[in-house]
């Protein structure tokens, strides 16, 4: 455990763009505006499946005010090639085609055509204004349905089944046959979407030089940059993105929408065009989360050691390859040491929106799976559920049935920190009541990041990143650039700034943020560190490495500077100091969390409340506890709401009936218990300050955790996410029908 | 969102002029929370908007000895702040103060509610309940209807063209009497009916003298299922004639299976929440005995 005595880091200073925040200065993506703005509409298909024949734009281009009207025609000519966008190979078509549909509109809401006016009214007057011919296809919306033959194929000549895998560990034949018990269930979760409170926005200018530049609310600056360069056929450095404050992202600001639309825009009229998504277009053309379809099976002995276990993983990928469906079979039985396994992944491709990550792409589903299995595994051997877990619970060197073998992790503290939790020997004082328990697992990444670090005469620094901030970065990268130069965290100034500004960095996802952003700040104060020494060392006319430094101060022998004096020397010692790093740090540490829920159902009406949840999690080092846990809280949350309401309801022609917040039901302030926090610190090696990502595990076992509840609380097991009013009501009808034709 | 043009009358005569403006798609706007949304959605369109706000009658609150008028623009923060309203109509309360959450009600008004004749609407299967009548004027003079005729089809009412609903009145409570509302969502809050249901009673001892029963979200309109209420009539309170009650409404539905619930689901719902709702309203009519 993380036992080393920090001065800034795990203390709770308020965050460094707390007050433009709270006051509303700060700007958003959709506040940006500049002379002689044109503002942008999309026209999105009314089909989720139609080969589009023909485009008139001409009633739209001869409306009013209207400046430009764009197709996918307009992308400059370009052959087809495999590029990155991000995630691994996709042909620069599908890139393309998602931006603005090629040939074939794939899902309801896909965009088929743009327009610019000096207006938003006008534009989207004029875009209801260009006639397309569609010829409707037939539509298919599940991973199993688009897998038969006779499935409507999404991309000619290529089935929808884009890419499959297997993993295998040891015999699962053998396993299974020593053991004494074997569990097998089916499950299915349901299409869900972020919800971020910001909708996408973008404004692109393509200026009369031929650069491109962009202000957007983005997960990653950098990928906007690449992936519009990509899609535009020009060099990255003709693009300069400037992200602007991001309202929520969790995974879905990754991918680019409308930067390119509105860049092209742009080129056609010669003047900004700013373009901002409804939040109807957020639902039915931004990337939610795969639906899947899976099956599990575990088998254990009656001591409770599990000998086999099979995992059968069918992923919705939406309208182009790319399901998440990788991460799912890494996960899914990653908590536990299992000697002999398989896991097969499939990836889907259905007529739904392109998906895209979301917290732990993957894994909530896996969980959901996997989680629920054990439980009832546990229930069959008459153990404890938590002790079930812990006599299989991964550890340093168990081998993931994917290859890797664990380095040192949290998932026994986890367990072992649940069971000591007083929530889990509660009482729960009521009929209709149940406690379920789960853990889930999550890898967290590494990648690029870049800072420097300018220090100023009175002994503060200007700290230069580019991540975007999402949860607090500034201040939990600033603090960790604080506690190597002896200095409070109020005297470092963080700057999330545009692209042609800070070295690449990659995405704010994968919780790599504070991990690897804070270790390049680590880094660029390092570098600050070494060259303060050499000022102080020519002040005393000694060599460099007889200067030491410790909590903010040079010393060497009797001499001492503070590092705000030597600040104000700089200029008379050879002038400013700009300290650097860039990073792509190997040591990344996976996080572990799980949680303990109290659920009351209504059995009258199939209400689940949520009594009580406790959130437990691995961090490795918190460097904000408050950040942490609004991290541990917001993954809660999430999970509850995939637990209990939230879903595509599609209908038969591939509409989703409920594209608003009214009816895409995330939970409320009122729906939810305060989510106890419950932070455990396993140092992760691979950093200088411990740092596991923290943002992801949390949304992990919320789901089987709640699921375990119900069960305990009903009687039934719910398979199918989300587990709302009316599926529960069905499932106690169908308990109690079954009940009574057996006779009990 | 298209544009529209906006006027702001002052009385009643010159609302009904504007509204009965020829060839033109004119639109009442009281709170606007249903109608600024359904615009800006284009599920409803105007070329005129009609202010309503600042019509004397239509912001009248009033209780005396007839009963209670609340005029079709009155926000439901003002009835749920009145003190001598809240106790005299807790039913009533239920729902003005369910609707949205606090800045809605700022705006909303049960005049708005009612007009825009939503199935779901949550203060119609009260106020139906309670007996309550619709007072409107329109170029062809005033008139009034009982609340459970005003709603015809979803988002259609029984307005004539130019006709503005003024207020609703509400008969004084019997002595005995107790009403509630109560609706089921999957949310505890921000969230559509996905059944809703209004009782009233009025009781003498433990026998019902008079009941009568609404349900919102399962059927085009709010359900009133006067049936289910006349069961009661001379019946004694209890388990036996309030879950035969409840029956009876639960066939009167003619629910509809979307994403707020399957029709089976609903017509289930009919029962437990109609059983729920007159609980409620019979503790209720106990309490002013
Ligand atoms: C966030 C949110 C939450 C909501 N929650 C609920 C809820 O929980 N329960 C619920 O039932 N509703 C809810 N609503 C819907 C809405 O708030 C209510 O129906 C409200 O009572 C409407 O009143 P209003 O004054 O805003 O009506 P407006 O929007 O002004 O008008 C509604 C319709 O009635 C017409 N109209 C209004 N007044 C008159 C009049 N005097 N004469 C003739 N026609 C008239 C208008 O032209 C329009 O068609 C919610 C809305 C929002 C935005």
């Amino acid at each position: 455990m993380s036992a080393k005595a920090y001065s800034v880091i795990g203390t709770r200073p308020i965050r460094h763009d707390g007050a433009d925040k709270v006051t509303g200065r700060a700007l958003y993506g959709a506040d940006f505006t500049a002379a002689g703005l044109l503002h942008g509409a999309i026209l999105r298909s009314p089909h989720a499946h139609a080969r589009i024949k023909r485009i008139d734009i001409s009633r739209a281009l001869a409306y009013p005010g209207v400046k430009a009207v764009i197709t996918s025609a307009d992308f400059p000519e370009a052959a087809e090639r495999t590029v990155d966008m991000g995630e691994g190979d996709t042909p620069l078509s599908y890139a393309r085609g998602n931006v603005l549909a090629i040939d074939k509109a794939l899902y309801r809401g896909h965009a088929v055509a743009a327009v610019a006016a000096a207006s938003l009214h006008v534009a989207e007057e004029a875009a209801a204004l260009i006639e397309v011919e569609y010829e409707p296809l037939g539509c298919v919306l599940t991973a199993p349905e688009a897998m038969l033959e006779t499935a409507p194929q999404l991309h000619e000549g290529k089935s929808n089944l884009a890419s499959q895998f297997q993993h295998v560990l040891g015999d699962a034949a053998k396993g299974f046959a020593e053991a004494d018990v074997v569990v097998e269930r089916e499950f299915n979760t349901a299409t869900v979407h972020q919800g971020y409170i910001e909708p996408h926005n973008a404004t692109a200018l393509w200026n009369n030089d031929g650069r491109v530049h962009i202000w957007c609310s983005t997960q990653g600056s950098f990928v906007v940059r690449d992936c519009t360069a990509i899609i535009l056929d020009i060099p990255v450095s003709q693009v300069k993105v400037t992200p602007m404050e991001i309202g929520g992202g969790f995974g879905g600001k990754i991918p680019v929408y409308l930067e390119p639309v509105a860049a092209l825009l742009s080129k056609k009229t010669g003047r900004p065009v700013k373009i901002v998504m409804t939040r109807k277009d957020c639902f039915e053309a931004t990337g939610p989360t795969p639906g899947s379809f899976m099956r599990v099976k575990i088998g254990a002995m009656k001591d409770g050691r599990i000998t086999a276990a099979q995992a059968y993983l069918a992923f919705e990928a939406g309208a182009y390859p790319g399901a998440m469906v990788g991460p799912a079979g890494m996960t899914v039985f990653a908590a536990y040491d299992i000697p002999n396994a398989v896991i097969d992944g499939f990836d889907v491709v259905v007529n739904k929106p392109s998906t895209a990550a979301y917290r732990a792409p993957g894994a909530p589903n896996a969980a959901f799976a996997t989680e629920s299995v054990i439980d009832e595994l546990a229930q069959k051997l008459g153990i404890d559920p938590l002790e079930f877990r812990l006599k299989n619970a991964a550890k340093e060197g168990t081998r993931r049935v994917d290859g890797p073998k664990f380095r040192r992790i949290g998932c026994v503290e986890v367990l072992e920190a649940m069971k000591n939790h007083p929530h889990y020997s509660a009482p729960l004082g009521g009929p209709n009541r149940g406690r379920g328990v789960a853990i889930g697992f999550w890898f967290n990444v590494g990648l690029q990041s870049s800072a420097t670090l300018n220090v100023n005469a009175d002994g503060t620094v200007n700290l230069v990143e580019g991540s975007t901030d999402i949860g607090g970065t500034r201040t939990s990268i600033a603090m960790q650039a604080a506690e190597v130069l002896g200095i409070p965290v109020a005297d470092v100034n963080p700057s999330v700034v545009d692209t042609d500004t800070v070295g690449f960095t990659a995405v704010t996802g994968g919780s790599r943020t504070t991990f690897a952003t804070g270790w390049a700040a680590y880094e660029a104060a390092q570098d600050v560190v070494r060259q303060m020494k050499e000022r102080a060392a020519k002040l005393w006319e000694i060599d460099a490495t007889a200067v030491s430094f410790d909590a903010g101060v040079f010393t060497s022998g009797e001499r001492k500077l503070t590092f705000k004096e030597l600040a104000d020397r700089l200029p008379a010692t050879g002038g400013p100091i700009v300290g650097r790093a860039t990073v792509n740090p190997p040591g990344v540490g996976g996080s572990f969390a799980g949680n303990i829920v109290d659920v009351e159902v209504d059995p009258e009406t199939g209400k689940t409340s949520i009594l009580r949840f406790t959130a437990v999690q691995d961090v490795g080092k918190a460097i904000h506890p408050s950040y942490v846990e609004g991290q541990i809280q917001g993954g809660s949350v999430q999970g509850i709401g995939w637990a209990l309401n939230e879903e595509y309801y599609m209908g038969a022609d591939g509409t989703m009936m409920n594209s608003s917040f009214l009816d895409y039901r995330m939970p409320t302030a009122l729906d939810l218990p305060m989510i106890d926090t419950c932070i455990v610190e396993v140092a992760n090696p691979g950093h200088p300050f411990g740092v596991r990502g923290v943002g992801e595990a949390n949304i992990v076992p919320p789901t089987p955790a709640i699921a375990n509840a119900i069960q305990r609380a009903t009687g039934v097991r719910m398979t199918r996410l989300p587990m709302s009013p009316p599926a529960i009501m069905e499932a106690l009808w169908r308990e109690s029908s079954s009940q009574r034709s057996s006779g009990n | 969102m298209k544009w529209f043009d906006y006027e702001c009358p002052r009385t009643v005569e010159a609302a009904v002029g504007l509204l009965s403006a020829p060839g033109r798609k004119v639109r009442a706007l009281a709170g606007g929370t249903d109608l600024l949304v359904q615009l800006r959605a284009g599920r409803r369109e105007a070329d005129l908007v009609v202010d309503i706000k600042e019509i004397r009658e239509l912001n009248e609150l009033r209780l005396d000895s007839t009963g209670l008028t609340i005029g079709a623009a009155v926000p439901c923060y003002r009835i749920y702040n009145d003190p001598a309203i809240a106790r005299a109509y807790p039913g009533l309360i239920d729902a003005v103060s369910l609707i949205g959450g606090t800045q809605i009600q700022g705006r909303a008004s049960l005049g708005g509610n009612l007009a825009n004749a939503a199935p779901s609407a949550d203060a119609v299967p009260v106020l139906i309940a309670l007996g309550a009548r619709c007072l409107m004027a329109g170029p062809a003079g005033a008139r009034s209807l009982a609340v459970e005729d005003f709603c015809v089809a979803p988002g259609r009412n029984a307005l004539a063209p130019g006709e503005l609903l003024v207020s609703i009145h509400i008969a004084a409570p019997a002595s005995g009497s107790g009403a509630a509302y109560l609706r089921f969502i999957p949310r505890n809050e921000m969230d559509i009916a996905v059944v809703g249901a209004g009782a009233s009673v009025v009781l003498d001892g433990n026998v019902f003298a008079e009941a009568r029963i609404a349900l919102a979200s399962v059927a085009p309109t709010p359900l009133f299922a006067a049936q289910a209420g006349d069961s009661l009539i001379g019946k004694p309170v209890g388990e036996a004639s309030i879950n035969a009650a409840a029956e009876i409404a639960k066939a009167a539905a003619k629910p509809i299976t979307d994403m707020r619930g399957t029709a089976e689901y609903r017509r289930h719902l009919c029962g437990v929440m109609t059983r729920r709702a007159l609980t409620r309203a019979i503790a209720r009519a106990k309490e002013t005995n």
